[in-house]
């Protein structure tokens, strides 16, 4: 598959925004200012970007507790992110429901979910209501290989598969749910070698490789589109944080993080865009220097937001 | 005009006449499309609308409920069915977690138009994993309704309004009342209002609160106890989130006595909260104590005669009645 020099471009900022966004959120809870807990994505950011980076505005995401990096690959603002974390007002859920639970739905993300596998669920409705409305508009739900192991992954793609439903299944495995690692609680090597088990098409994937996360997607959107049902894609990252941030991790092996940042996907690509000429140093300083602005801009937005009005408990219960 | 039609189908009629009207109506769940509803409350649906309005699932209650605060979210107005309530516990998840949360969770950036009919099988020898009444668990939920119809006129009409209300509602629907036949208006729209009770007798002695299939058995005590010189007054509660205490605050006022009898248990039970209200709030109105007439605290039996035990009737409600007024 041929990717355009813009396309490859708009990858790699797509990447570099996510991962700016999780190391400024990374300092500031450190400093205590954010409430709540944060469960960050660095190193993952090919899996989010190169999904989500081929997706229509109109098409729909659902993420989970680790999900920042897929709402803003999707081109969610980062202001009224920023602002949720930070539990203010100008949140993107008016400061109610914080990291785990963030939604924009004027971006097609549709919530992510502290409940794991249950976006599986969920995405079912909106994959439905995407081909009820005879568009050819598709929904892609995120979740790790943890997510596996619950009676979600297997009565949401059995369900998509009998209603052929254009539900993208992306599977991040990162090695650890939690803290038990992958071959202690599940019992084959890929988890997409159960896509056949619904008669459905199943791939393994390196996700530290975007254009091959990008191509993948492409094919499963194509086949999504054209009405075929689900696809399942089971990309292979790492995540350079802990489960939740201050986890002190010490369920990893000594050696093993180094091992996974030398195919950090950001260094990976910056290094290709440069030997084929795409991008320039000066180019690729560029786009990191935007994205640190527009990150900074976001800190500086949430930080003068003012918090909610105790009022806001009561709004919105109902419609 | 009207015609005299049963609860059952009266659920049949307010469904496809909904889905007349809006085209985002669609019904889903285990057997409620070719074969028409395991008890036939959805058939001919799938003849009128086709099969992408009337979705057969797999036996997956999660999902179904899963697929319905989807749907909802993205623009459609799901009616699913739950085969007995006591199956529910597989999606209390959805219920919980998710569809009564994400309007509110999400800054109000969604809705969560979505009906799910759940039968209750109470009175058949069912046993212990098909009988269930839990209302009580989905009445404390913020962001959910749940009303419990107890006539063919309060079928139809709850499940019209129901299907129109832009918040998940959650049907309690008994088997053992499919039979009941009522005359219906057949030339004019049936929308009995979610969150407002019924005065189905009027009275001044003791306020009765009775919801869902045993209204059968309230009126029945109350016929008893007029026959024994009483005036109560029965209040049919037809929605129980949100509860109307307005209404009950409003007999409480004329009558101060007040007993409620519902099937599901005692403890913890919705008759626990409007007891707790009364006493919190209309203390000075009463004249007894605010009792309850409710199933014990163990299990339903499939066995008739333990079954019997179980569930509240006239004759206890009868008993009690006296007990209070005196």
């Amino acid at each position: 598959m041929k990717i355009s020099k813009e396309v490859k471009i708009d990858l790699f900022t797509r990447m570099v925004r996510v991962r700016t966004f999780e190391d400024l959120t990374t300092v500031n809870f450190a400093s205590g200012d954010m409430p709540g807990f944060l469960h960050l994505s660095q190193g993952e950011e090919a899996v989010a970007a190169g999904v989500c980076g081929g997706m229509r505005m109109e098409d729909a995401i659902y993420t989970t507790h680790r999900g920042h990096g897929c709402i803003i690959a999707k081109g969610a603002d980062l202001n009224p992110m920023m602002a949720e974390l930070f539990g203010r007002i100008d949140g993107c859920c008016k400061g109610r429901a914080g990291s785990m639970h963030f939604a924009d739905v004027k971006t097609g993300c549709m919530g992510s979910n502290g409940i794991v596998g249950e976006g599986m669920r969920i995405a079912l409705g909106t994959a439905f209501a995407q081909k009820y409305q005879k568009t050819d508009n598709v929904t892609a739900v995120f979740f790790g290989e943890g997510a596996t192991g619950t009676g979600a992954f297997h009565e949401s793609f059995n369900m998509a598969a009998v209603l052929k439903l254009p539900l993208i299944f992306v599977c991040s495995i990162n090695l650890y749910a939690q803290m038990t690692p992958k071959s202690d609680h599940i019992a084959i090597e890929n988890v997409a070698d159960r896509a056949a088990g619904y008669g459905s098409p199943g791939f393994t994937i390196d996700g530290n490789d975007i254009e091959v996360v990008y191509e993948t997607a492409q094919k499963a959107i194509k086949h999504c589109r054209a009405g075929k049902g689900p696809y399942l894609i089971e990309a292979k990252t790492y995540r350079h944080h802990g489960h939740f941030e201050g986890d002190p991790c010490n369920y990893r092996p000594d050696g093993e993080l180094e091992q996974w940042k030398k195919k950090d996907p950001i260094d990976l690509y910056e290094k290709k865009l440069k030997k084929e000429g795409v991008l320039d140093a000066k180019g690729i300083k560029a786009i990191k220097d935007a994205a640190t602005k527009a990150v900074e801009e976001a800190v500086d937005f949430a930080r003068k937001s003012p918090q909610p009005d105790v009022g806001e408990l009561y709004k919105e219960i109902l419609a | 005009m009207a015609k005299a039609i049963k609860f059952q189908w009266a659920i049949n009629h307010a469904i496809a006449e909904e889905m007349r009207r809006d085209p985002n109506v669609f019904i889903v769940g285990e057997d409620v499309g070719k074969p028409g509803g395991p008890f036939g409350v959805t058939r001919g649906i799938i003849d009128e609308f086709g099969a992408g309005r009337a979705v057969d699932t797999p036996i997956s209650e999660g999902a179904i409920v899963g697929l319905c605060c989807g749907a909802a979210a993205s623009g459609l107005r799901p009616v699913a069915e739950i085969m007995f309530m006591n199956f529910i516990t597989l999606c209390v998840e959805e219920f919980y977690n998710q569809g009564s949360k994400m309007r509110w969770m999400f800054g109000g950036q969604v809705k969560q138009p979505f009906v799910v009919r759940a039968m209750t099988a109470g009175g058949f020898g069912a046993g212990p994993h098909h009988s269930s009444s839990l209302e009580s668990w989905f009445a404390c939920m913020p962001g959910m309704k749940v009303v419990m119809p107890s006539t063919p006129l309060t079928a139809k009409g709850l499940m019209k309004s129901a299907i129109r209300d832009d918040n998940p509602v959650l049907y309690i629907e008994p088997l053992s009342s499919y039979g009941l036949k009522q005359e219906i208006p057949e030339d004019e729209e049936v929308l009995t209002p979610i969150g407002k009770a019924e005065v189905a007798i009027e009275g001044s002695d003791v306020t009765i609160i009775t919801v869902g299939r045993l209204r059968g058995e309230a009126e029945k005590a109350c016929k008893t106890l007029a026959g024994d010189g009483m005036k109560p007054e029965l209040i049919d509660l037809l929605t129980v989130n949100p509860l109307d205490m307005e209404t009950i605050y409003a007999s409480v006022k004329k009558t101060n006595r007040c007993v409620i009898m519902h099937e599901a248990k005692k403890i913890m039970g919705i008759g626990a909260e409007i007891a707790a209200d009364l006493q919190e709030t209309m203390f000075d109105w009463l004249d007894a104590p605010v009792a309850r007439v409710a199933a014990p605290f163990t299990h339903i039996a499939f066995q008739p005669a333990l079954e019997k035990e179980y569930f509240p009737n006239a004759d206890k409600l009868v008993a009690k009645v006296k007990e209070i007024v005196g």
